[in-house]
């Protein structure tokens, strides 16, 4: 059903009770054109632009438990395209196009708020390296604005200024960026996907990669075996249990990053900002509770929930950046386990496996990724290449020397 | 978690830092490219039992090798990397 202000006002008179479901809960048929695995937003933006752009229809998006209950439904929900590096900004400019006219595309409301990121600094040299970032950025074709103190002032009047230690000097905005409803990008897609004929199967743990001849015959699931012609891994942190079902190995370790939500507020923080003398990123969602988070807890973890020693670092440097945190409750704390790379970027690309695509190593930022992940990865399965945008983002760039380090952290996982 | 340590005995898990695997063997001068990707880039990363380095920065400052569940956060068995090293050869 096409949801518009007509259908709003027709299903007002008959009392909200004839709205249909927003996407079928599909039983596994025994053969696909193409299986998905992860029912997160990348698997399930994938199977949406593998029917929307390149006409594939027999497509299967399998999901061990719920759609958007791993990252998808657990993350800080901030869309920004601020990157520095050749490989990834035209990337993350291309998905923040994406976000912009996603609603439209979708006739679903992910509650897309372009309010505005901005990321603090506080000495000389951290604003030299911002107007570096800023100017890659709007040599990109992207937009950024560098921020001084006394403008920071009036628009963020609950900062910090004057902290003795890491003083607020400035910042690099960028206007564009902002928030979106996470469960809504999930939705959304399912919803425009199943619309297109992708079976949605949830329930449905992959046990298994089936193979003849080292090309891909299908999957193993909790649900029993399903044939497939190309499979796509799209499982974020447990991406390297996916690759061992089909021997491989990957540049990938699983790690935990915590966040953090208060009681509801009147609005209090218009935009997202982001502390540059730690790591603390803050945003106040459309219910009030102000939502952020921090580095991750540091150590390989599948765990879905972190530590107590990270709790209190990262509310430490909220307290740093925000002092007037320190009146509010949290009220929930939870994690997500993330697939973090090698260099600190993502891989979306094919393996040497015929048939066998993945998409991982997401890191802290794979939400802003979604529309472009999904866009680039059904490019690179239906087409069996990789579109511009992602070519840079292949799995043997760490054979080539091709690395794509944004920090300069080198293949240390936990520190990107 | 709290991390026993053969030294200082029971400690909170922010005296450490961490490290990561400790199982990849480092390759012996002349090996093939193949093999130094594979022993820089590339990780089991299990769900379950792992082996992992470990340093008591805020204590002894000793390197460990600790055997812990990253699924559980259990901690099996704490060594001293030094010993390990010795044993393995
Ligand atoms: C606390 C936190 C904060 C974050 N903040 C931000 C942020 O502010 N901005 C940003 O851009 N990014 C952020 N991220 C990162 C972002 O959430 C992830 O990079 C992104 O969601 C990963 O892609 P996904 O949505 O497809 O993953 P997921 O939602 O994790 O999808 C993977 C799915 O695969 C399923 N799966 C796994 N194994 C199997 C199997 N064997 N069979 C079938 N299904 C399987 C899982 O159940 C899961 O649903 C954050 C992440 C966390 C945890
Ligand atoms: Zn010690």
């Amino acid at each position: 059903m096409k949801y518009s202000l007509f259908n709003l006002i027709r299903n007002t008179f008959s009392g909200h009770s004839r709205w249909t479901p927003a996407w079928r809960d599909a039983t596994p048929k025994t053969h696909y054109d193409v299986i998905i695995i992860g029912g997160g937003g990348h698997g399930l933006a994938t199977a949406y632009y593998l029917a929307r752009e390149h006409g594939i229809h027999n497509i299967a998006v399998l999901e061990k438990g719920y759609i958007g209950g791993g990252n998808a439904g657990r993350n800080t929900t901030i869309v920004r395209a601020n990157y520095l590096l050749e490989g990834n900004q035209p990337f993350y400019e291309w998905s923040l196009k994406l976000w912009e006219s996603l609603e439209q595309e979708l006739n679903y409301n992910v509650m897309m708020s372009q309010r505005g990121v901005i990321n603090l600094y506080h000495s000389d040299a951290q604003r030299d390296a911002y107007v570096r970032r800023g100017n890659a950025m709007l040599m990109h074709g992207s937009d950024a604005v560098l921020m001084k103190r006394d403008e920071l002032r009036d628009m963020l009047p609950y900062l910090d200024y004057d902290n003795a230690r890491f003083p607020i000097l400035g910042g690099l905005m960028q206007p564009r960026g902002g928030t979106a409803r996470h469960d809504a990008v999930v939705w959304g897609y399912a919803r425009g996907a199943d619309m297109r004929d992708v079976d949605i199967i949830q329930n449905c743990e992959v046990t298994g990669i089936r193979m003849e001849n080292g090309a891909i015959t299908g999957v193993d699931t909790t649900r029993g075996a399903i044939g497939a012609n190309k499979i796509g891994l799209a499982v974020a942190g447990n991406s390297s249990r996916l690759a061992a079902m089909a021997g491989m190995r990957l540049p990938i370790e699983s790690h935990v990053l915590q966040a953090f939500v208060t009681e509801g507020l009147k609005p209090l923080i218009d935009h997202v900002v982001t502390f540059g003398a730690g790591h603390f990123y803050i945003s106040q969602s459309d219910k009030g509770g102000l939502v952020f988070g921090g580095d991750l807890d540091g150590y390989n973890s599948y765990a879905q929930r972190g530590n107590l020693p990270m709790v209190e670092h990262v509310l430490e440097s909220g307290m740093a950046m925000m002092p007037s945190l320190g009146r509010l409750r949290v009220l929930r704390h939870w994690g997500g386990i993330m697939d973090m790379s090698m260099d600190g970027s993502p891989i979306i690309d094919k393996t040497p496996i015929d048939g066998l695509y993945l998409n991982t190593g997401w890191c802290y930022g794979g939400f802003k990724a979604t529309p472009a992940s999904g866009w680039c990865f059904a490019h690179t399965i239906a087409r069996d290449h990789a579109h511009r945008y992602n070519a840079p983002y292949r799995l043997d760039r760490f054979m080539t020397g091709n690395l794509i380090d944004e920090r300069g952290g080198g293949p240390r996982p936990n520190v990107h | 978690m709290r991390i026993n340590c053969p030294l200082c005995g029971e400690r909170a898990s922010d005296e450490f830092s961490y490290l990561g695997d400790a199982t990849p063997g480092r390759p012996p001068s002349g090996a093939s490219l193949k093999e130094w990707h594979d022993y820089v880039y590339l990780r089991d990363n299990p769900r379950g039992p792992h082996h992992e380095y470990w340093h008591h920065v805020g204590g002894c400052r000793a390197w460990l090798v600790i055997h812990r569940d990253t699924f559980t956060h259990e901690i099996f068995d704490v060594g001293l990397a030094c010993d390990i090293e010795e044993s393995v050869g």
